[in-house]
């Protein structure tokens, strides 16, 4: 990809929108957060759906969209959190890749369900890579635009597709890969450990029979979670140790932590569980007041469950992408 | 002296990360097995692997589970236990030039009370000694340092400070480091390194690595600009 002069420029920002890929591996030994979109399927469809590589970077577009002029014709998808969307009035469709003339305005209304969506545009965002990644780590100001968040009057580069791969708009997919069912409360399949031996069992109970919220305290690094407190049987933490995105941590105040896309690269408190890879894209679509409960599964199921997710992802593609 | 090790286990944590777990303890002989077996999973190229860890007394394994080849993995680990290097023979030392007490030490005076001793003795004690980097971590470029002399181990601040300058150097219990940028922070704070101590767009960011020796060398508050930005190397 050539690197873009300014391709769209930002009239709205939005909540909080930011840069993301899948996110900055390989430098965790240096104490740099991985980061990255907290939906990862949502970015991988929105990408497929314009015709770019899997590791093309999005943005990612939270409760509240932006508002986003082109700055030369380019080909657009949004995918995720479904929103109402226009160009210049318009109605767009969502998860489908769509054309936006030069001078055109994209708009994100009224949001139905689910946390953050992602724009995708063919070419991608092509602000620079910093450790081989543009995803924006707000906490350490890294990546993406300044390592900020996006403000009114930003001009983002936009790579240029390879000429032989630019997609033709297509026709909308089926349902949201990701994006939560709208009211019931939503369920994340742990696996327990790396130190449940540290709860006694009636928390593991507690856990994985409790209702909680997602607390208004809550970020890309990690939720909150309000409900039932959990108490460690042992006072002393483990030795500061490597954690995955998705750990659930409980801090000496017994409020469960799910640690998210922007968590640092180790932590002290125990882990009584882990979110299985396959919902984690479904965790990344909660926000603030959503419900969200705890089932314990198996490895095999956690794989299994990966792989279907993988086979749906698929099937929502274009055809002509490998991605 | 390293003789009471024993071998490591593999412990999952989730479907995506693999911890290999030695003895729960902060120790040189302990974290140099870490730092050994760290690398030789990194260089070996095992299938699925997305990123190798070092921590405390642990190495994090993130891997893609739809990808990962664990029989690989736990050969490297089998043969690693088996031919590690006898332990800190090739530590690097780097030395860090620090500017301690007034404006860049606030809490040198309170560390020195706490110690029953005067300040410029709380800078012999902690220039004195040989740190072992364990890991990285909480911030980019972040080092957690052991061990200071036990009679400075100072717990601690009881309120964080919301704003920390970057290259503030702490001590919290036996731990001491230097915050690589500016953020919250609750070490005692006993003096600031003009050094850069992280910069993505170095060719090496980090200044240190898990496994480095570190001095700290006092630095006349004078000579600060003589030393900005640095390591020049």
């Amino acid at each position: 990809m050539v690197s873009g002069t300014a391709g769209v420029t930002v009239l709205r920002p939005g909540l909080l929108t930011t840069v993301q890929d899948l996110g900055r591996w390989g430098s965790q030994a240096m104490g740099v957060p991985v980061s990255g979109a907290m939906d990862s399927v949502a970015h991988r469809l929105a990408n497929a759906l314009v015709g770019n590589p899997p590791t093309a970077a999005t943005l990612e577009v939270t409760l509240l969209g932006p508002e986003l002029r082109a700055e030369r014709a380019l080909v657009v998808a949004v995918a995720g959190a479904p929103f109402a969307l226009s160009v210049d009035g318009q109605a767009v469709p969502h998860q489908a890749a769509f054309a936006l003339a030069a001078g055109a305005t994209l708009r994100f209304g009224a949001r139905q369900v689910g946390s953050r969506a992602y724009v995708a545009v063919a070419g991608g965002i092509d602000t620079p890579p910093v450790l081989g990644s543009r995803a924006t780590h707000l906490v350490s100001g890294m990546g993406g635009l300044a390592g900020r968040a996006l403000v009114s009057g930003d001009a983002l580069p936009i790579g240029w597709p390879p000429s032989d791969t630019v997609p033709r708009p297509a026709r909308p997919r089926s349902a949201p890969a990701a994006a939560p069912p709208s009211s019931a409360g939503h369920s994340l399949r742990v696996l327990l450990g790396p130190q449940d031996a540290w709860f006694s069992p009636h928390d593991i109970e507690v856990l994985l029979h409790g209702v909680y919220r997602v607390s208004t305290q809550s970020n890309r690094m990690g939720f909150h979670l309000e409900g039932p407190l959990l108490t460690a049987a042992r006072a002393d933490g483990p030795l500061s140790e490597p954690v995955p995105f998705g750990a659930l941590q409980v801090p000496a105040g017994g409020v469960p932590i799910l640690l998210m896309a922007d968590r640092q690269t180790a932590g002290g408190y125990p882990k009584i569980a882990t979110v299985i890879s396959a919902d984690l894209p479904l965790a990344g679509q909660l926000g603030p007041g959503d419900v969200v409960r705890f089932a314990a599964c198996t490895r095999a199921e956690a794989h299994a469950a990966l792989i279907a997710r993988e086979r749906e992802l698929l099937r929502l593609m274009p055809e002509e992408s490998g991605a | 002296m390293t003789a009471a090790l024993t071998r490591p286990r593999l412990h999952q944590s989730g479907d995506s990360l693999v911890l290999v777990e030695f003895e729960a303890r902060m120790a040189p002989e302990v974290n140099a097995r870490v730092v050994a077996l760290a690398a030789a999973i990194a260089g070996a190229g095992v299938g699925g692997v997305r990123d190798v860890v070092p921590g405390f007394a642990s190495v994090g394994v993130h891997v893609d589970p739809l990808r990962f080849d664990a029989a690989a993995l736990e050969q490297v680990v089998a043969h690693a236990w088996d031919v590690a290097a006898v332990p800190g023979v090739t530590a690097r030392v780097v030395e860090i030039p620090v500017c301690y007490g007034g404006v860049h030490g606030p809490d040198l005076e309170s560390v020195a009370a706490s110690a029953g001793c005067a300040p410029d003795l709380v800078v012999q004690r902690h220039t004195a000694a040989t740190y072992r980097v364990y890991m990285l971590g909480f911030l980019p470029g972040f080092a957690y340092l052991g061990s200071v002399d036990a009679s400075i181990a100072v717990p601690r601040r009881p309120a964080p400070r919301p704003r920390v300058p970057a290259g503030s150097v702490g001590i919290a219990g036996l731990q001491t480091g230097v915050y690589p940028s500016d953020s919250p922070g609750g070490w005692q704070l006993v003096g600031r390194t003009p050094w850069r101590m992280f910069d993505a767009v170095r060719p090496a960011p980090a200044v240190l690595q898990a496994g480095d020796a570190v001095r700290f060398v006092a630095l006349p508050h004078d000579q600060w600009d003589a030393h900005a930005g640095g390591p020049r190397w």
